[in-house]
């Protein structure tokens, strides 16, 4: 059910702001891909081209090519709601549905994609919690509204209800940076139960968690602020962070800059 | 000897304000300007309660004195003879009317101003979106003797067509039936007051669903919502309570308004079943038209039925914030 990413040529713009420029890499099906670099380098941006959330910002536009398992997200002829629905994402603040309650906002994407026996939504429902590792904490509030949860849990919560529809990717966008360190390892041990059903796609600030969690690293920069992010250079994360083939990426990790 | 030089020559230390009087002063309580604004913010709060209260005994006690006068029963009379001896008067007919007229007001207004939010906020390119709120916030500062004046030239002559049609396929309710008379009916002033009440209805809930945070929408979004599943997910619950709270501040302005309804209806002092049907009165229009022919005890049937106006109104008020409380947990205030 995991899909391989290729991404070749890919420019995003807000408005006449070249934000990133000419990216190409190819993502592997079954592994945690990290992204790192300084701020403002794009890599978040470039995450959300990945699922079409890029053009969502008024005067975002995308050029260039994604191939989810060699169909182009991009075509004139694909919906970026279907996009979406295959290629789920967690946002940087945990942000669960204020109004609905845990089980509905686990519920909430399956619900969009067609009409669920309640016997069929309680499994799933259950599945995806569990999937996240939140089902024990949350197993007797289901009906509790979902914005009373922990920060950490909240996040797991956002992961559940990511999964619930079975994405055949998931991207990350800074998961944890809102999060203590013990909700972030409990989000890091997920991830590395997570790989072995989906493709995984992570932005991180933090390099330890990028050594920590992921096969591949990508080290994006951006060479003044203004200038659109690059890729520098992608390669499995041990060479990434013990030998680098690139200067830049080196300086970045010994934390000679960013 | 250098010791005691020291000692003699040095002058008593210059009093530095002690810890407890800089911290009383970072609290302000000391500052004149600080004591200036309190006094004022105070005394204004004191000031709006007193206003109140003497609103509710002027009220209270000139609605006490006709009513003990009223020979009729206060309640369920239908006529408003305050000149008879004795006077024999009721709000039955006016409560109806009220609260008819402010339901069809509400049920035409509040979709419509709700629908006109989203598409500014949600829909519209935004140029086009600013230009429709330009025009709603116009529609605002029309006076309403205005809208009255179009109301009963431009409206009721209009009503017949939509009126008749009504009476064809609706007439067998009985409250669609119309007997062919002038359209200055229960049904008009709703429109009308519809009309009247969809700005300030549309201004607030527009601001509301602006607020929505973006990453409530994205959460969407990235779920694989559409546009209409994300305003369905993530902008309507969030607004809830302030699609509410918009409501009823058009339902107070629907409830008291009065010139508008003075110009189209054409009163009397019966409830019809017909909403079609000429006739039928509000608080305010009666007040309006009946106060300057009417007698000391007439002002004082007038008073009362206003002091009645103003229980309506609490009570709507009181019920609103009962249903924003009852989910408040599940409000967007606590994301």
């Amino acid at each position: 059910m995991s899909k391989r990413i290729d991404v070749s040529g890919l420019t995003a713009y807000y408005g006449s702001h070249k934000a990133i420029d000419d990216i190409s890499m190819n993502i592997e099906p079954r592994t945690v891909t990290a992204f790192i670099g300084p701020s403002g380098c794009g890599k978040s941006t470039f995450l959300r081209t990945l699922n079409r959330m890029h053009e969502v910002t008024p005067g975002g536009r995308v050029e260039g090519k994604v191939l989810l398992d060699d169909e182009n997200l991009y075509a004139a002829n694909i919906d970026p709601v279907a996009v979406r629905r295959e290629i789920g994402m967690v946002f940087q603040r945990p942000n669960p549905f204020p109004t609905m309650s845990i089980f509905d906002n686990v519920a909430a994407g399956l619900k969009l994609n067609g009409s669920y026996k309640k016997s069929e939504l309680t499994e799933i429902v259950e599945k995806s919690l569990k999937g996240a590792n939140l089902w024990n904490e949350v197993k007797d509030r289901l009906n509790k509204p979902g914005s009373g949860l922990s920060g950490g849990q909240q996040q797991r919560l956002c992961i559940a209800r990511a999964i619930a529809v079975e994405p055949k990717v998931l991207l990350m966008d800074e998961p944890c940076s809102a999060l203590d360190p013990i909700s972030t390892l409990a989000i890091e041990d997920l991830i590395g139960e997570l790989k072995e059903r989906f493709t995984i796609v992570i932005v991180t600030h933090n390099m330890q968690q990028a050594a920590r969690v992921s096969d591949r690293t990508a080290f994006f920069n951006l060479a003044a602020v203004g200038q659109p992010g690059k890729l520098i250079e992608i390669d499995d994360t041990e060479r990434i962070f013990s030998n680098p083939s690139v200067q830049a990426t080196e300086d970045y990790i010994s934390g000679r800059f960013g | 000897m250098d010791i005691s030089t020291q000692t003699t020559d040095a002058s008593p230390p210059t009093p530095q304000p002690s810890v407890v009087q800089q911290k009383r002063n970072a609290r302000g309580a000391t500052r004149a300007g600080d004591r200036v604004f309190l006094g004022l913010s105070r005394g204004s709060g004191i000031l709006l309660l007193v206003i109140m209260a003497a609103i509710a005994v002027f009220l209270t006690y000139r609605a006490s004195l006709a009513i003990s006068k009223d020979h009729g029963n206060f309640l369920t009379t239908f006529e408003w003879n305050t000149n008879l001896i004795p006077p024999s008067f009721g709000i039955a007919v006016l409560a109806f009317g009220t609260v008819v007229s402010s339901i069809i007001a509400m049920a035409i207004a509040v979709p419509i101003a709700v629908a006109i939010a989203l598409f500014i906020t949600h829909y519209a390119p935004r140029r086009i979106g600013g230009l429709v709120a330009y025009v709603i916030d116009l529609l605002a500062a029309v006076p309403s003797i205005v809208y009255g004046l179009w109301g009963g030239l431009i409206l009721v002559p209009h009503m017949t067509g939509l009126f008749s049609w009504l009476n064809d396929f609706f007439g067998w309710t009985g409250i669609f039936s119309w007997d062919g008379g002038a359209p200055r009916s229960m049904l008009t002033v709703g429109i009308l007051l519809a009309i009247m009440i969809l700005p300030v209805i549309t201004n607030v809930s527009r601001e509301v669903f602006r607020q929505v945070p973006q990453m409530h929408e994205e959460a969407a979004l990235a779920l694989g919502a559409t546009r209409w599943e994300v305003i369905r997910m993530a902008v309507l619950p969030f607004g809830r309570s302030g699609v509410i709270s918009a409501s009823m501040l058009g339902l107070g302005r629907a409830l008291g308004e009065t010139m508008a309804v003075a110009t189209v209806l054409s009163p009397d002092f019966d409830i019809h079943a017909s909403l079609l049907n000429p006739g039928g009165g509000t608080f305010a229009q009666n007040i309006a038209s009946k106060f300057s022919e009417a007698t000391a005890d007439g002002r004082d049937a007038l008073i009362a039925s206003g002091l009645v106006l103003f229980v309506i109104t609490l009570l709507v008020n009181g019920a609103a914030r009962i249903i924003i409380q009852r989910r408040a947990e599940y409000s967007g205030a606590n994301a």
